[in-house]
């Protein structure tokens, strides 16, 4: 259509003024094709095309976007479309590194599992490693480099470090602090101590929330020096925790968790555990005796125990109530009977004297050098880190710092409240801080420098055992964000590198690989002469070191890179000892703690971790302050469940003020069975004044009270209800078992007379015998182990980020509205005031029987041949009868469009093999269908079965206990059909005759006879 | 055409009492009437008496209701499901209870139509029609319920069997999609049953309307009736048949419908009492409603003489029966539910009575249970006004009994980790008060244009009717 034949409308300016632009742009449909179509039109087409595409922005509608997109002209080697590819990569928090493999759709990190050989994680995850991957994709991450406010490229940062670094170098750098959180990086040690070298009067502070002090501070007292401790658990038969959650979180807790699992199991040897703690944690519902103390009785517990084994030297303190006397004496006697197989060890809540304590008991026991480990510092640079920040701040205060540079982190919200860290920091000349989001020190940074995530940049990290790991990405940065070794390359000599070339000159010189010789012996040690290319240098040096280096980088893990275990011998007596542990000054005592999901509140803006509910409480989205029923009551507060969601949903706590050394923060009071009396914890983490959306506005900031002197606990705070109430997002409130048969548990020597139980009932449904179920190649079946399970709730979050399940929000959750295709629940057994905690993991039972199938009038609900019960998303008309009828209510359902189809960046880390479900759609748990249906099409390709263990479920992958295993159950050598051929093996509302396919293990107890009462 | 009036008597037969039906001698129309009358009276309701104010009022009303139904319905198709307070684990709220209560207020319009005509009970007469079509309105306002409950309303084609092009059907071991069939059958014989029925009336209006507009209309409606003896014999055949057909469907609809309760394995709803035990529920709120709906009509439109004491002496005796069976429903299912020992069970009971929704479980006792008892008294039978608050305590407490089925069943099941409450949001009342309107809207505009008492059938109760029996019958 030319301009012509238009009557007098006109698409674009130039038009209108009588230009004739049919040259150039066409018609307005530039994109069809024209009528002919030979060589010579050809060409101009294309100038067409291209002219129309640049003036897309004046007609009248876009078309395609400005960027130039590029399509798969020569493939990328080694990707397939629709096949993931799998890297290794490594996580650190709290300073030390978990080994993880990335599932990667086309360039996408769709998924994070275990790397099964890296010591710290075989094979498992927790649940911050797979929330990691939604904090990649967040859309409020920092996305652009500012400076007070204005955007700018990445050369005006090194433009301004350049001056930084003139100008300091006339001072010797004494105006220059470095902040960091713990580093485990061999690298970025390596950097930071180059600068140092550079600027000798600079300083390099450390501040990690995550990692805590006291254990540190702990291992400094017991050995003089610093150094770091792991535990063999595999070889335990006895453990003592001191208010240490071990299982649960802190360095090498997945590899505890699955030691710890396997000796409880029946081959296993056994392993009793005791926990003396404030809070409950899983740590302690695992625990065969459970003492409820407040965290200041813990020490006197500590040292009472230390007296009585022969630990030279202690003052015992205060006196202990009467049933922790008792609680002690077993204690005692049980050690003293496994000496040299036992673990005593300390929490991060108690302060250093009591980790000191238990060091100098294992030692007495014999333990040392068996179950407990010392190494060499896994950190590249040990400090005191409240001494660190209390120096920065005072520097800050007196004006000292020139120029600030933080690396990662939020000091200004974690720091102590009587440090006034944002106060001081406003005094630093110069202020840069790197982020992965814009939080609250970013607020009062001069330089807001976009950080790349961890699965966008190149690294290397230290496991808990000293075991290293390359850390490399798996996508481009999405938002140009840059690593710490890019920032730190800034202030030196040659700035331009990027976190690749930094990371490979580390490890050549460490190989010796560059003629600048080798330096150190990082990359081997404990092994003779196996550094392999020292002194080799030139080509052969370089060829070797790529063989390295693709292997390390393959692996996940380098070899041999474990430090040696060493002995501590301290100076002498420990001074802390025989001081008088300060008196308590009545009142209520508080203990702050990370937070189970959103830890030190890195994770405050993941919506996975703010949705997850926190173990024992099962609270989302907010925090609370914890305190036992009966002090909740003293205190005359409640709380009640609303009608809207009940017990399942919404809880009304009463709002109280906590006054603590004259600050005072308000937060929703909730009850924990087991808490001890008078003892309030608060988790930190929320409250944020500048986060996401998703983190915006949630619970308050218990770190408002925290002091540099009290860092985990502190004694005589007041506590005073005001009135109101708020509403808890609490998606499991009735805990009890009203007397049903749900959870089951037999003690260890009763195991052996356990008879097993016929799982199913004669049944009028057409049930398939054995013989007709034999038929099928695939007979498809779980075993949940309830003695492995310790509550972490990994599974969940692997759940779902495999299966695309949405977050819905605290209103929704309120509301019982939750999506979580698989839900831990928590059972108490026993009294109130200190129950025994079992955690039950509950995914679609895939019953043989199910209610839920006849009762869909579409038939959106069906059962396959092989026994899995399948969902069909696009059949179902929700009338939600399905979801009534089952007895196990593992069904969700899309009340409202919960799944976000608009923002961009979520899109990418979808799952592509998982339907991603509208509203008005049931949903369940699938027996991960996608995973199986992977390794079918893989087996028959190549001409066979599927064999045990090559189709793992997500939630069955990422379990540190190994507690979840799923297979073949016609395969009678399959680990589930020997798991579901055990005594202990039975069924989940066995009397409604649902025939599960899911069925469960009796946790296995090991009281102490001589604690009675339990 | 006039209507030929049938044989006529003389002027001393014509005012003769019928005695000897049920009741100590309580006519079931008053004396003194004849076909004139008769035909008078009801059809002037809807040609020639002015449309009263409180009409346009109680209209107006109902309308506005009605478009409350709208928005709510709009509101909810637009952004789901999740706009009531239904959630795990009660997935099924006021929708379900609403399509319960309003199913089984329309049985007592069914038996009256079918049952009583099959059994010959005169006193049925003037009744009928009016309690006819609110049966028809009742499963209107029910039928909205499963379709709009749904998650994806737009596709509840699917749960009717047609041939599609993926070539599946409905999956017919669910008791969702027998409540297809029950409800569509039963909307389409009813309303059959009662156009059927109208046929005669319609012609009537035709022939007396002054309109040009309403003969028009009546008379497309009434399909050319002539009153003719092989209409009226085609018509008696056709009448009897669909009452043959609507009887068994007083009882398969609601056993249907409580199938779907009864069918599923949740404590509280896995009952074999079910199905008798809602059906004379039903009956028992059907009746409710229509003594609810024919104590006001009567009065406000000057009834008395065809709706008379005796109707709602006999409808209070009915009132009476099934709320004994209603009853002992409730105790039996509490009896059962200890006597089995089975944990679920006895919980289930014990929740009902104790727990969150207990209050609602002990008004439902007083409404269903305590208040009928009222009705062993003839003196109240007869007392217009208190039999219409005994009535709307009744619905209520059928409403309830839904309620406390549906919520207290589901909110607290096998796993006391699933354990949850339901409340109901703005748009779960708004929904459920429109659909109250519409009913209200669509039965005013009834009363207002159709005959709410059928004309031909009260004729044939005139002494006039009986020219052999002379009177006595």
């Amino acid at each position: 259509m030319k301009p012509g034949d238009a009557p007098e409308f006109w698409r674009t300016l130039a038009e209108k003024n009588g230009a004739n632009l049919d040259e150039l742009v066409g018609d307005e449909f530039a994109s069809r094709l024209p009528d002919s179509f030979d060589a010579v039109e050809r060409r101009a087409f294309l100038k067409l095309m291209g002219a129309s595409l640049a003036l897309a922005g004046m007609a009248g509608c876009t078309r395609q976007p400005p960027e130039q997109i590029v399509p798969y002209v020569r493939q990328p080697e080694s990707i397939i479309p629709g096949q993931p590819l799998f890297y290794s990569t490594a996580m650190t928090l709290g300073g030390r590194a978990t080994g993880i493999l990335v599932e990667s759709h086309e360039g996408r990190p769709t998924k994070i599992e275990g790397n099964p050989s890296h010591p710290a994680s075989l094979g498992a995850t927790d649940v911050f490693a797979q929330a990691a991957l939604l904090d990649l994709y967040d859309p409020d991450r920092m996305q652009t480099l500012t400076y007070r406010g204005d955007i700018l490229p990445w050369s005006a940062f090194l433009g301004a470090m350049r001056t930084v670094t003139t100008t300091e170098q006339a001072e010797s750098g004494a105006g220059l602090r470095i902040l960091t959180e713990t580093v485990c990086s061999p690298t970025l040690g390596a950097q930071i101590e180059e600068i140092l070298a550079r600027f000798p009067s600079a300083v390099w502070h450390q501040w990690d929330p995550a990692t805590g002090v006291n254990s540190a501070a702990g291992l400094r007292m017991a050995a003089g020096n610093d150094v770091s401790a792991h535990y063999n658990v595999e070889s335990a038969a006895v453990i003592v925790s001191f208010d240490a959650d071990f299982l649960a979180c802190g360095a090498g807790h997945l590899r505890y968790g699955r030691q710890f699992a396997r000796r409880r199991r029946p081959e296993g040897a056994g392993c009793r555990l005791y926990a003396a703690e404030a809070m409950p944690t899983t740590t302690g519902a695992k625990a065969d005796h459970r003492l409820p103390l407040k965290p200041s009785q813990i020490e006197m517990l500590a040292r009472a125990l230390a007296a009585d084994l022969g630990v030279a030297g202690v003052n015992r303190g205060a006196a202990l109530p009467a049933d922790a006397q008792a609680w002690l004496t077993a204690v005692r006697n049980d050690l003293n009977a496994h000496r040299g197989a036992s673990i005593v060890i300390a929490g991060e809540g108690q302060p250093a004297v009591v980790h000191a304590l238990a060091h100098a008991l294992n030692a007495t026991l014999g333990n040392a050098g068996r179950t407990v480990l010392y190494t060499d510092p896994v950190e590249t640079h040990p400090v005191d880190q409240v001494r660190s920040l209390r120096e920065l701040a005072d520097a800050m205060a007196a004006g000292d710092v020139d120029t600030l540079l933080i690396l990662g982190g939020n000091p200004v919200y974690t720091a102590p409240a009587d440090l006034r860290f944002a106060e001081q920091m406003a005094k630093v000349r110069v202020r840069a801080h790197l982020s992965l989001h814009a939080n609250e020190t970013s607020a009062i940074s001069h330089w807001q420098i976009p950080e790349a995530h961890f699965l966008e940049a190149w690294s290397d990290a230290r496991a808990f055992d000293g075991t290293v790991s390359i850390v490399q990405p798996l996508i481009a940065p999405l938002y140009g964000g840059r690593s710490a070794h890019e920032v730190l390359a800034a202030l030196s000599d040659r700035p331009e590198r990027t976190g690749y070339q930094i990371v490979r000159e580390f490890w050549q010189e460490q190989r010796g690989a560059t003629p600048t010789g080798a330096r150190g012996a990082i990359a081997a040690t404990g092994a003779s002469g196996a550094t392999g290319a020292t002194g080799a240098t030139g080509a052969t040096g370089a060829t070797e070191f790529e063989a390295f280096w693709r292997k390390t980088v393959h692996d996940g893990v380098m070899a041999n890179t474990a430090l040696p275990t060493r002995a501590i011998t301290p100076a002498g007596p420990i001074a802390a000892f025989s001081t008088a542990p300060p008196a308590p000054d009545g009142g209520i005592e508080i203990a702050f703690r990370n937070d189970p999901t959103i830890y030190d509140g890195r994770f405050n803006n993941n919506g996975w971790l703010q949705e997850l509910p926190k173990p024992i409480t099962h609270l989302t989205w907010d925090n609370a302050v914890l305190v036992s029923p009966a002090t909740m009551e003293r205190l005359g507060g409640a709380a009640r469940p609303d009608f809207t969601g009940g017990e399942r949903g919404q809880i009304h706590g009463s709002v109280v003020a906590i006054t603590y050394r004259g600050r005072s923060v308000r937060g929703a009071m909730f009850p924990v069975a087991g808490h001890p009396d008078d003892v309030a914890t608060l988790h930190l983490g929320y409250g944020r004044a500048r986060t996401g959306h998703v983190g915006a506005d949630r619970g308050f900031n218990a770190g408002a009270l925290r002091t540099s002197d009290a860092l985990t606990f502190g004694t005589g705070a007041q506590i005073a209800t005001t009135g109101d109430t708020f509403p808890l997002a609490c998606v499991q409130y009735h805990h009890l078992m009203e007397g049903r048969d749900i959870i089951r548990a037999i003690p260890r020597a009763e195991l052996a007379s356990l008879k097993k139980e016929e799982k199913a009932l004669p049944s009028m449904w057409p049930v398939l015998t054995d013989e007709q179920e034999k038929v099928a190649d695939y007979k498809w079946g779980m075993s949940i182990d309830l003695n492995a399970c310790n509550g972490c709730n990994a599974c969940v979050v692997s759940c779902q980020a495999e299966n695309n399940i949405p977050v819905v929000g605290k209103v929704e959750v309120m509301r019982g509205r939750e999506m979580h295709w698989l839900r831990v629940d928590s059972y108490h057994q026993g009294e109130v005031a200190n129950p025994k905690t079992y955690f039950q993991p509950v995914p679609c039972m895939h019953c043989e029987t199910a209610p839920c199938e006849p009762v869909c009038p579409v038939g959106a609900t069906t059962h396959s041949s092989e026994g899995l019960n399948d969902m069909v998303y696009n059949r179902c008309v929700g009338t939600r009868y399905c979801s009534n009828n089952c007895p196990y209510k593992v069904r969700r359902f899309n009340f409202l469009q919960y799944q976000d189809w608009d923002t961009p960046s979520l899109k990418l880390g979808r799952n592509p093999d998982v339907s991603v479900r509208s509203r008005g759609v049931m949903e369940k748990c699938t027996y991960c269908v996608q995973r199986i249906s992977a390794g079918r099409i893989q087996s028959e390709r190549e001409g066979r079965k599927i064999q045990d263990g090559e189709v793992t479920t997500a939630c069955q992958s990422v379990c540190p206990a190994e507690a979840i295993v799923f297979g073949n159950l016609n395969d009678p050598s399959s680990r589930v059909s020997m798991l579901q051929a055990e005594q202990r093996d039975y069924a989940l509302l066995r009397e409604l005759n649902t025939r599960p396919r899911t069925t469960y293990l009796a946790a296995i107890t090991e009281f102490n006879p001589d604690l009675s009462d339990k | 055409m006039m209507t030929p009036d049938p044989v006529t008597r003389t002027p001393k037969e014509a005012h003769t009492p019928i005695a000897g039906a049920a009741g100590a001698g309580v006519p079931v129309i008053a004396p003194g009437h004849n076909f004139a009358t008769v035909t008078d009276k009801i059809s002037a309701i809807v040609l020639t008496r002015r449309t009263s104010l409180g009409w346009w009022f109680g209209f107006a009303i109902a309308f506005a209701l009605a478009n409350v139904l709208l928005v709510s319905i709009g509101y909810l198709v637009a952004v789901g499901v999740g706009v009531w307070g239904i959630n795990q684990p009660v997935a099924w709220g006021f929708a379900i209870v609403n399509f319960v209560w309003w199913i089984g207020i329309g049985h007592a319009g069914t038996l009256i139509s079918a049952i009583l005509l099959l059994f010959k009970q005169t006193w049925r007469t003037s009744i009928n029609r009016f309690a006819e079509a609110m049966t028809l309105f009742a499963v209107a306002c029910a039928g909205l319920f499963p379709i709009l409950h749904l998650g994806r309303p737009w596709l509840a084609y699917w749960l009717f069997p047609y041939s599609n092009t993926m070539n599946v059907w409905p999956q017919f071991r669910s008791p969702l999609v027998w409540d297809v069939f029950a409800v569509s059958t039963y909307a389409t014989v009813s309303l059959l049953f009662w156009f059927v029925g109208l046929i005669p009336d319609l012609a009537t209006l035709r022939d007396r309307s002054e309109s040009r507009a309403g003969r028009v209309i009546y008379g497309a409606l009434a399909m050319g009736w002539r009153g003719s003896a092989h209409h009226w014999h085609r018509y008696e055949t056709a009448y009897l048949l669909l009452a043959g057909l609507a009887t068994p469907l007083v009882v398969s609809v609601h056993t249907i419908v409580s199938f779907d309760f009864a069918i599923s394995v949740i404590p509280g709803w896995h009952a074999t009492v079910f199905p008798p035990y809602f059906v004379a529920g039903a009956i028992y709120s059907g009746f409710a409603m229509v003594l609810t709906l024919a104590i006001p009509i009567r009065r406000v439109y000057g009834l008395q003489d065809f709706i008379t004491d005796r109707h709602l002496n006999n409808m209070a005796k009915i009132l009476l029966v099934t709320g004994l069976i209603v009853a002992y429903g409730y105790m039996i299912e509490a009896f059962m539910a200890w006597y089995s020992a089975n944990t679920y069970e006895v919980y289930m009971m014990r929740n009902r009575m104790t727990g969150p929704y207990g209050p609602l479980y002990w008004a439902l006792l007083f409404c269903n249970v305590l208040t009928p008892q009222f009705l062993w008294s003839n003196k109240i039978r007869t007392n217009a006004l208190l039999l219409f608050i005994i009535s709307l305590i009744v619905n209520v407490g059928m409403w309830l009994e839904r309620f406390v089925i549906v919520v207290t069943s589901l909110h607290r099941d096998f796993l006391p980790s699933s354990w949850g409450r339901y409340e109901p949001t703005m748009w779960d009342w708004g929904t459920y008060m429109g659909t109250i309107g519409l009913f209200l809207a669509l039965l005013f505009l009834f009363l207002r244009f159709l005959p709410m008492i059928s004309i031909f059938e009260m004729r044939t109760l005139v002494p006039d009717a009986k020219p052999d029996q002379g009177g006595a019958r």
